[in-house]
C-alpha cells in the first residue's frame, strides 16, 4: 500500500423485509472502507502520484474485502460504487486523485467484469462524517432497478490529514423495484450502459 | 407473537493503529444490529417478559453472524457489549427487552463468559446512533478493555421499530496504557476480576 491504512471497516446491510413485504432472497449490500494517512494534508502539492497509487491499491483490497464479506463468487456481484470522504487539511482533489484514475480497473478485476461507469462521490467532511457511496449496475448502467446508494461512515475519522475511502457492492437492486426502465435481463453489457 | 426481521446490520473495523505503534495483529472491533417490529408500538402493555423469551433465538443468531463477520474464531473475543434504540412509537422499557436474548445468547456463545455485558439503550429517532459499551467478557475490571463503539443503522428505527446490537472486540483499545487489572491477570471467577 503506498500510503499508511489506520483501519478497515466492513459493513453488511441485508434487507429482509421493506414496507411489510418479505423481500427472499433478502437484498444485501457491502461497503469496505479504508482510513488513510493523507500525505499531502497542510499544503498544495501539484503531483498528485502517490494518492493516484493509493487508488489502484485501495481499488484491490477493499473490493476484495467488499465481495468477500457477501460471500458470493465475484460474477455474482450486481452493482458498484466507490465514494471518499477528505479530512481538515486535505483538498476535494485528493479524494478525485484516489477515486479516479486507477482505482476501477482492480475493482473490475474483483467483481469480474464491469462494463459501467462505477458512480462515484466525494466530499470534506470531519470525523463521524457520512457519505452516501452512490450504486449502479456493474455492466449497464442504466439498469433502473440498481440505482441505490449506501450510507457509510467510520465513527472517528477522516481525523485532520486523513481520508475516508468507501467501495460498494451488491448483490442485487432495490428491495422492491417497480419504476421500469432497463432490467438486468435485458442488459447487453457490451457499452457499459445497456 | 412472532419476530419480525427488517434489517440486519454488520460492521467490522480492523485496526491497526491510532497514532502509535502498529498492532502485530490488527484489533477487530465488530457490531451486528437488527431491526424489527416493534409488537408493543403505540400503547402502553404492562406484561413484557413473554417476548423477551421469543427473542431468545435472535439473540444467538445475530452473536453467531457476528462472529462470523469477525472472522469465525469464537476464541479470539474477549470483549463484549449490547445495546437497544427504541423508534418514538416505543418506550424505554422495550429496550430493555434485550438484556437477556442479547446477554446470554453472547455469553454462551463465548464459552460460558462470566461478565456483566454492558449495555446503553435510547429512544431515538430514524438514522440514530448509539455508543455501545464494551468491557473483557470474564472480568469487568480489566481497565484496557473498557471501551465503546458507536452504531447505527441507516433508516432505522422507524417509530413502530426497535433496532437491537450486539458488539465484541478482539482485545483491549489499540493503544491501552491505563494500568490497572489486565486480561492476562484476569481469574475469570466472579466475573469482575
Amino acid at each position: 500500500m503506498s500510503v499508511k491504512v489506520r483501519k478497515f471497516v466492513v459493513i453488511v446491510e441485508e434487507t429482509q423485509k421493506e414496507i411489510g413485504r418479505e423481500i427472499a432472497p433478502p437484498t444485501r449490500r457491502a461497503a469496505a472502507l479504508a482510513v488513510i494517512e493523507n500525505p499531502f494534508a497542510d499544503r498544495y502539492e501539484e503531483d498528485l502520484e502517490v494518492l493516484m497509487q493509493a487508488g489502484e491499491d485501495l481499488g484491490k483490497t477493499l473490493g476484495e474485502k467488499a465481495v468477500a464479506a457477501l460471500g458470493v463468487a465475484p460474477s455474482e456481484i450486481e452493482s458498484y460504487g466507490k465514494a471518499a470522504i477528505v479530512g481538515e487539511g486535505g483538498e476535494l482533489e485528493h479524494a478525485a486523485a484516489i477515486l479516479h484514475p486507477r482505482m476501477g480497473k482492480p475493482l473490475r478485476q474483483a467483481v469480474e467484469k464491469g462494463a459501467a461507469l462505477v458512480p462515484s462521490s466525494k466530499k470534506m467532511g470531519g470525523i463521524g462524517s457520512a457519505i452516501d457511496v452512490p450504486l449502479g449496475h456493474k455492466d449497464a448502467a442504466y439498469v433502473r432497478s440498481h440505482f441505490d446508494g449506501m450510507e457509510v461512515r467510520v465513527p472517528d475519522a477522516p481525523r485532520h490529514g486523513e481520508i475516508v475511502v468507501a467501495i460498494a457492492v451488491t448483490d442485487s437492486g432495490r428491495p422492491l423495484p417497480r419504476v421500469g426502465g432497463l432490467t438486468t435481463a435485458e442488459v447487453k453489457g457490451e457499452d457499459g450502459l445497456r | 407473537m412472532t419476530v419480525e426481521i427488517r434489517k440486519v446490520v454488520t460492521n467490522v473495523e480492523e485496526v491497526f493503529h491510532e497514532g502509535g505503534p502498529v498492532a502485530a495483529a490488527p484489533l477487530l472491533v465488530g457490531s451486528a444490529a437488527v431491526v424489527i417490529a416493534n409488537p408493543f408500538a403505540g400503547g402502553y402493555v404492562e406484561d413484557l417478559q413473554p417476548y423477551m423469551e421469543e427473542l431468545k433465538p435472535l439473540g444467538l443468531e445475530m452473536a453467531q453472524r457476528l462472529v462470523a463477520a469477525m472472522g469465525g474464531d469464537k476464541s479470539r473475543i474477549s470483549g463484549f457489549g449490547k445495546a437497544s434504540i427504541v423508534g418514538g412509537g416505543g418506550e424505554f422499557e422495550h429496550g430493555a427487552l434485550w438484556h437477556v436474548p442479547g446477554g446470554y445468547a453472547m455469553r454462551e456463545l463465548l464459552g460460558d463468559a462470566k461478565a456483566i455485558v454492558p449495555s446503553a439503550k435510547k429512544v431515538g429517532a430514524v438514522g440514530a446512533r448509539i455508543d455501545v459499551p464494551i468491557t473483557h467478557i470474564n472480568a469487568s475490571y480489566v481497565r484496557g478493555h473498557f471501551n465503546a463503539v458507536e452504531v447505527g443503522v441507516p433508516g432505522a428505527p422507524e417509530a413502530d421499530e426497535l433496532v437491537f446490537i450486539l458488539a465484541m472486540t478482539t482485545g483491549g483499545r489499540i493503544h491501552d496504557r491505563m494500568g490497572g487489572l489486565r486480561a492476562e491477570d484476569v481469574k475469570g471467577e466472579d466475573g469482575l476480576r
